[in-house]
């Protein structure tokens, strides 16, 4: 590959990164964290001191070069810290989901071969010993919050801060050493491994260099001009790329502020305190952010949601092409600007969105309505197509040219080439380096020429330029007349309705499409609330007739739109279910970024996919609930089968 | 009963001290009905002490008794090695013994903040006057005291509700800014009046848990009551069970399950 470390001035590793902040920004804000009740504070060079007493630490504690050291916790600088440690002595990072239960915890431990782990608190810490009789090699834990571990066994557990406060003892008798193995870092050693959550399959550790992710930093901060002025909020997972990328790689390539929330809980308060420049969501989000704003307007008085509903009409109108600095006449600006102070301006700010510069989404599509309410009211939303083996970055929309449907143009210096049968294909420097430990899928993903295959299928529009995502591939099906089957496509349609969360299609290679549906709870329960429903469960709400009859017209109303697509029209949804219980990842129906699980959704409840089709109208079942604790439990219910009126097939029709 | 002076180390590594309060022979009367009787136990420095008993057993009064709301008509307690006059409950308090209510004694207008600051009023010496003007004393006072308050929140898990109304909150979550305000207080001995009534299993565990950690980060010594057998044979070092007004059963967990009357009285003769 062309790129030198030239481009980059001679910073090879985020260690050297971190160097040149701690000199250059030494002042400056690295790290925030909220914790109690106060924002504290690491500037680059406490946080430069941070690092090294703990790079130090761990060398004492015989950490070596080539080790795999994970991380298992939320977003807090500590664990930040400890990935540029890890990187500083020669080992490797491997963030692994807090929420993961303990055998998908075990085999990525023993996976990789981790022979340390730097947790957080005595949950974690629970869940490693009991894992530990299985991992042969592990060797020592650190933890950050002591809180009731005061009397375990500290013989291989230690205080984050202790092994600090030995690293600092010991520094005349590791600093060479520290020194020397940060010199020999370079664009090829590894700077992280992250595993994949696998829709599929058990996951996949997917080693990225220094190049992968300097390069894709650099690139992706100058095509959106970021800062070290720039603030962002730490406050998804840290096992996954996105915040690699954005909390450790941009933030070190740019030297801007990482602020940590107080709590999971907290977020929203924190978001809005924070008032990030640059911030990244899943579509899920927004869309819960946009369903409690309009849960709290039906509450507030007469005035505020008149005015609330006027200006908003407003923005649909004329804000999004202010935003994409297209011609708006004058009248409009003039009432857009009183708008902003009245009602856009406000709600912004209790979102948090005040000061938002340049917002992405990616993971899922977005509903086109939620989308352009975030725009409309001028916040910069994107969105962006990527994937862990990318290092993120495949495709971005740049300013000035976004739209719902597509995912934009490819991100600098990435190459994009279509299959004969729709399937995605990239090259860029942010290709990852190899499956660690397991050559046969590298080689199945990645060619001799550095081409990898994405899994997703889509076509670059014509007219413009810009992807577009149908389906994953291996998803995408022929119904039995031969006619394509796209469930995604249908199911985010049906995932736009703000009481749907989640619905399954099925019809492969059958002569019709029936669809298993969740209804969100915050939502359906609001208007339950409001029409003085009164419920126990969320099993008795999702059964109650109400609650089908609304969900049936919005599977009719989908049914319509898809049949306007002649390509689509095949995947219309006949019949249809609303769940007894939530999709949830404990009981392995999602992943933990909460993608659907089809295969298994399939097999679990394949007794109510055939009542589906044979045309029965109730059905008893049961169905094996795992608590967050791992125990288990089952749940009965009787559930309704309904059918949905079907636009008839506009090629069927002209063939009869 | 003599107080037992040695300190002695417990299975999972927790040093319980010698006795810090004693009842002697409590008799509490109201009119012709005789609530207690004649009841005598004490309660360790760094144990959590559990009494249990069927409904109407006299457990609520006797924590009444402990707190100083009842003076008892016969007996003494003994606290600290000496013996406690008939007081008002706010002496009680200054003497480091706070409470949670069964039925959630709260502030329910004010932020949880506000509620679990109320905690703290008796490390509050600046003046009326000082106060109100906000200056000096009362400022630097509140600082500090905030501070204190704000380890509690982050102990307890509460930052997402610290600016909420407590009228707004889940009874679950009502319960544990109790437990906050009587933690605020930095008690050595915390009474809990049903730390556990009217909560599902999974609150049960949180409740347990946050128990058990006051008591093992703080050294809290812990008094309290309890319904639910199975909670309280997992947290408490030492039970007491009373039924009609009496003691009928004292010692460890074990000890107390395979007693008699312990078992008569619970899974009784009249009940099913």
């Amino acid at each position: 590959m062309a790129q030198s470390s030239q481009a980059t001035g001679g910073l090879e590793s985020i260690p050297a990164l971190l160097q040149r902040n701690a000199t250059l920004y030494a002042n400056k804000d690295a790290y925030r964290e909220k914790e109690f009740g106060i924002w504290q504070r690491w500037t680059w060079a406490d946080t430069e001191k941070e690092i090294e007493a703990l790079a130090l630490g761990l060398i004492n504690l015989g950490v070596s070069e080539g080790d795999f050291v994970a991380i298992i916790g939320r977003n807090r600088p500590y664990f930040y810290w400890s990935m540029v440690a890890i990187q500083s002595v020669g080992a490797v990072p491997v963030p692994v989901y807090q929420d993961s239960a303990a055998e998908e915890m075990e085999y990525i431990l023993s996976h990789c071969g981790a022979q340390y782990a730097i947790v957080e608190d005595q949950e974690q810490v629970d869940k490693v010993i009991d894992i530990q009789e299985h991992l042969h090699q592990f060797k020592h834990m650190i933890y950050i919050d002591q809180r009731g571990l005061r009397k375990y066994d500290h013989h291989a557990l230690h205080r984050f801060v202790d092994i600090q406060e030995q690293g600092r003892a010991a520094y005349y008798e590791w600093i060479d050493d520290l020194k020397a193995r940060r010199e020999k870092l370079n664009y090829d050693s590894t700077c992280v491994m992250l595993y994949t959550s696998g829709t599929t399959g058990k996951p996949k550790g997917v080693v990225l260099s220094n190049r992968n992710v300097i390069e894709s930093a650099k690139n992706s901060s100058d095509f959106d001009n970021l800062n070290a002025g720039d603030e962002i909020l730490a406050y998804l997972p840290m096992a996954w790329v996105g915040d690699f990328i954005f909390s450790v790689g941009q933030a070190y390539w740019t030297g801007f502020c990482v602020n940590c929330p107080e709590s999971a809980d907290t977020m929203m308060t924190d978001l809005r305190e924070i008032g990030p420049t640059y911030y990244f969501a899943p579509p899920r989000v927004f869309e819960t952010q946009l369903t409690s704003v309009m849960i709290r307007m039906e509450d507030a008085g007469k005035f505020k949601r008149k005015m609330f509903h006027h200006y908003m009409a407003h923005a649909k109108k004329v804000g999004g092409d202010i935003l994409d600095g297209k011609p708006v006449g004058f009248m409009d600006r003039l009432k857009y600007k009183i708008g902003d102070f009245l009602v856009y301006g406000p709600l912004k700010d209790t979102l948090g969105f005040g000061r938002v510069r340049v917002g992405y989404t990616a993971g899922e599509a977005i509903g086109p309505e939620i989308f352009e309410f975030y725009r409309s009211l001028g916040i910069n939303l994107k969105q962006l197509y990527g994937q862990t083996e990318a290092t993120v970055f495949i495709t971005v929309q740049p300013d000035g040219e976004v739209r719902a449907d597509t995912v934009g143009v490819p991100a600098p210096d990435v190459e994009i080439k279509i299959a004969d049968n729709g399937e995605i294909f990239y090259r860029s420097p942010g290709v990852f380096v190899e499956y660690y430990n397991n050559p046969e899928s590298t080689a199945s993903t990645k060619d001799a020429e550095g081409w990898v295959a994405t899994g997703d299928a889509g076509f670059f529009e014509e007219k413009s330029g810009h992807l577009r995502i149908i389906d994953r591939a291996k998803d995408v099906g022929k119904m039995a007349d031969g006619s394509m089957f796209a469930p995604k496509y249908v199911e985010n349609k049906l995932k736009f309705y703000p009481d749907i969360l989640e619905a399954v299609l099925f019809g492969n290679g059958k002569d019709r499409c029936v669809a298993f549906i969740n209804i969100d709870l915050s939502a359906v329960g609001n208007w339950a609330e409001r029409n003085n429903i009164a419920y126990a469960s969320y099993q008795e709400l999702a059964g109650h007739p109400k609650v089908l009859e609304s969900i049936q017209e919005h599977v009719e109303a989908v049914n319509k739109s898809v049949a306007e697509d002649p390509m689509l029209a095949g995947c219309q949804i006949h019949r249809f279910l609303v769940l007894h219980k939530e999709l949830d990842a404990d009981d392995g129906e999602m992943t933990r970024t909460r993608k659907v699980r089809r295969v298994i959704v399939a097999e679990k409840f394949k007794d109510l996919i055939d009542a589906l089709y044979d045309g029965s109208t109730t059905i008893s079942t049961t169905t094996e609930v795992t608590y967050e604790d791992g125990r288990k439990g089952s749940i009965s219910a009787t559930l309704e089968l309904r059918d949905a009126k079907v636009v008839p097939v506009a090629s069927k029709v002209a063939a009869e | 009963m003599n107080a037992q002076a040695e300190s002695y180390v417990t299975d999972d590594g927790r040093t319980i001290g010698p006795t810090v309060m004693e009842m002697k022979n409590i008799t509490l009367r109201f009119g012709g009905v005789k609530a207690i009787t004649d009841i005598s136990f004490d309660i360790r420095e760094g144990e959590i002490r559990a009494i249990i008993g069927p409904n109407g057993a006299g457990k609520s009064s006797m924590l009444n008794v402990i707190s100083g709301f009842y003076v008892p008509q016969e007996g003494e307690v003994w606290y600290k090695g000496k013996k406690r006059p008939p007081m008002k409950p706010y002496q009680v308090a200054q003497q480091g013994i706070a409470r949670t209510f069964q039925n959630i004694a709260l502030f329910e207008g004010m932020t949880v903040l506000d509620n679990v600051m109320t905690g703290r009023i008796r490390q509050m010496q600046s003046g009326l006057f000082s106060q109100a003007l906000w200056k000096g004393k009362a400022e630097k006072e509140e600082v500090a005291n905030r501070e204190q308050v704000e380890k509690i929140i982050d102990f307890l898990e509460i930052q997402h509700i610290r600016k909420t109304p407590v009228g707004r909150l889940p009874y679950g979550l009502k319960k544990r800014v109790e437990l906050a305000r009587a933690l605020a207080a930095e008690p050595s001995i915390l009474l809990l009046d049903e730390p556990m009534a009217g909560m599902n299993v999974e609150e049960k565990e949180d409740m347990s848990r946050f128990i058990l950690d006051v008591n093992d980060e703080f050294g809290t010594t812990i008094a309290l009551i309890e319904h639910d057998m199975g909670v309280v044979m997992d947290l408490s070092d030492r039970v007491v069970v009373m039924d009609y007004g009496k003691k009928i059963g004292d010692g460890t967990p074990d000890e107390v399950r395979n007693n008699q009357d312990v078992i008569d009285a619970y899974l009784g003769v009249a009940h099913d």
